[in-house]
């Protein structure tokens, strides 16, 4: 086995696209597990760490791009402001431990449909930077992202580099069904975004699919629902839209029955999981419009 | 591959070691710092944690390669010369101890817990301390200690 070692982001992609079979670890909280258990014995390590660049973000025009190798404790202690979803949700992953080397871009390169990254990703509408050597950078919607379970649109030479975002401008949030509250793989998740600017609702679905997802229907029909009257403070939620919503979101996940849980119970999670998060985001979202008004 | 890097201050050369093998390992069977310990692999349990840079990880799931030229400390650095660092002092007066096994994990974690929170609350403790697993003492004892070591330090300060 090699262990290759680049220090810039050319040398990584020259190294990949010389090496495609060349694994890349940046947390190593997937990548050696592998190993120490003998699932996976690659041709090389592809160790990024030293690409210092990959453990940056930035904020240039109202639009965030967070460098692929930023753990999940500095998303949580540096952007839970700006994406609150996202920092929510890595709250809840592993331990301490694992958050201080485990993220986003591994989360991405392993594209479970567990990972829980992807449901704020999908929510907040992100956009993967992905680049080869030979074809350049391509910039990857979320949702076309995940193609099944731990497949990814990522080509055999293409490194991800960054996510990009933008920084919230209405409530989001995160939760997830798991047996305790630390160190549990989710059995299901659910993000919720509000987009209040645009009138738009996004969600994002985990672990009740082959692939994280978005609940179209749901978002499409709450956007139309809600009552975003600018200016004015926004009427309660009537009991039928939450209802509803629940329901389009749990018929949106197509869940299987596992170790982890039933397909049934899914679903049923699924529900009571929108229905939460649409009731704290819009409590969020009408306190903030009362005090503007 | 051969292998520099800094534990417990002491620069350390090891040489022959194999690309897909842990920090833990080395530590343990090349650098001859058993305290860490190995009990899943897998960054479930959190008795291998060590400082890596200053921040305490899974030695577990950190390849070797990936210490390169980077500063390590494990339970062995803890103490000063003979005397206990007072985590490790607090475990010993409140029987936060029983087989062992966990318990260096658990010094480094908490260790990091009170560098950076004195005086950390109950949840802060618990949430801490989430991923290290004690299969003898029931956690009580082990809270315990942090809080003891917690009060001792910043009575101290
Ligand atoms: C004890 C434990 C608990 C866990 N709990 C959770 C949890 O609650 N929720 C959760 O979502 N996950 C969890 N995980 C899984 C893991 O921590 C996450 O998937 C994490 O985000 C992986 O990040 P990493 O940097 O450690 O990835 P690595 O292990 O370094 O890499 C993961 C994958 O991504 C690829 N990769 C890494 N970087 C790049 C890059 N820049 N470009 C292309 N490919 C890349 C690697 O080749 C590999 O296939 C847990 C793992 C452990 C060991
Ligand atoms: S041995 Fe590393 S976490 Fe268990
Ligand atoms: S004292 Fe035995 S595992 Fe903790």
């Amino acid at each position: 086995m090699a262990f290759l070692r680049p220090t810039t982001w050319p040398e990584a992609l020259a190294a990949k696209a010389e090496l495609p079979g060349a694994v890349p670890i940046q947390g190593g909280t997937d990548v050696m597990v592998e190993i120490n258990f003998d699932v996976r014995r690659p041709e090389a390590l592809l160790d990024l760490t030293r690409v210092a660049e990959l453990a940056r973000w930035s904020e240039t025009g109202g639009r965030l791009r967070v460098g692929a190798g930023v753990p999940y404790s500095r998303v949580i202690g540096e952007l839970g402001d700006r994406l609150p979803g996202l920092a929510q949700a890595s709250r809840t992953v592993g331990s301490p431990q694992i958050r201080n080397r485990g993220t986003v871009g591994g989360n991405l390169g392993a594209a479970s449909p567990a990972g829980d990254s992807h449901p704020p990703l999908l929510a907040g509408g992100a956009v993967i930077e992905v680049e080869s050597a030979a074809r350049g950078v391509r910039m990857i919607p979320a949702e076309e992202f995940y193609l099944g379970v731990k497949r990814s649109a990522l080509e055999p030479d293409e490194l991800i580099r960054a996510f990009h975002a933008e920084p919230a401008t209405g409530p989001q949030y995160f939760s997830k069904v798991g047996t305790r509250n630390a160190m549990v793989i989710a059995v299901c998740s659910f993000a919720l975004a509000l987009h209040p600017a645009e009138r738009r609702v996004g969600t994002g679905i985990g672990s009740a699919a082959p692939t994280p997802l978005r609940a179209r229907a749901a978002e499409e029909f709450l956007a139309a629902e809600l009552d975003w009257a600018a200016g004015l403070a926004p009427a309660g939620l009537a009991p039928g839209v939450l209802a509803r919503f629940g329901e389009l979101v749990s018929e949106a996940a197509a869940p299987i029955d596992d170790v982890r849980g039933t397909a049934g119970y899914r679903r049923h999670a699924l529900a009571v999981m929108a229905r939460r998060t649409l009731t704290w985001a819009w409590n969020d979202y009408r306190k903030a419009r009362e005090q503007c008004a | 591959m051969r292998l520099n890097f800094t534990v417990n201050g002491r620069a350390e050369t090891v040489d022959d070691v194999w690309e897909g093998e842990s920090l833990l390992y080395v530590l343990r069977e090349r650098a001859g710092l058993p305290g860490s310990k190995n009990a899943c692999e897998q960054g479930e349990c959190g008795s291998c944690t060590v400082y890596l840079d200053g921040v305490p990880v899974c030695a577990c799931l950190v390849a070797a390669g990936q210490a390169e030229g980077r500063e390590v400390r494990t339970v062995e650095g803890l103490a000063d010369g003979d005397r206990l660092d007072p985590i490790q002092q607090a475990f010993v007066d409140a029987g936060a101890v029983q087989c062992g096994f966990c318990t260096p994990g658990l010094l480094v974690q908490a260790h990091d817990l009170i560098e950076r929170v004195p005086r950390p609350s109950d949840p802060e403790i618990r949430e801490a301390l989430a991923g290290n697993l004690c299969r003898c003492t029931g956690y009580e004892k082990i809270l315990d200690a942090v809080r003891l070591a917690a009060e001792r330090k910043a009575g101290a300060r």
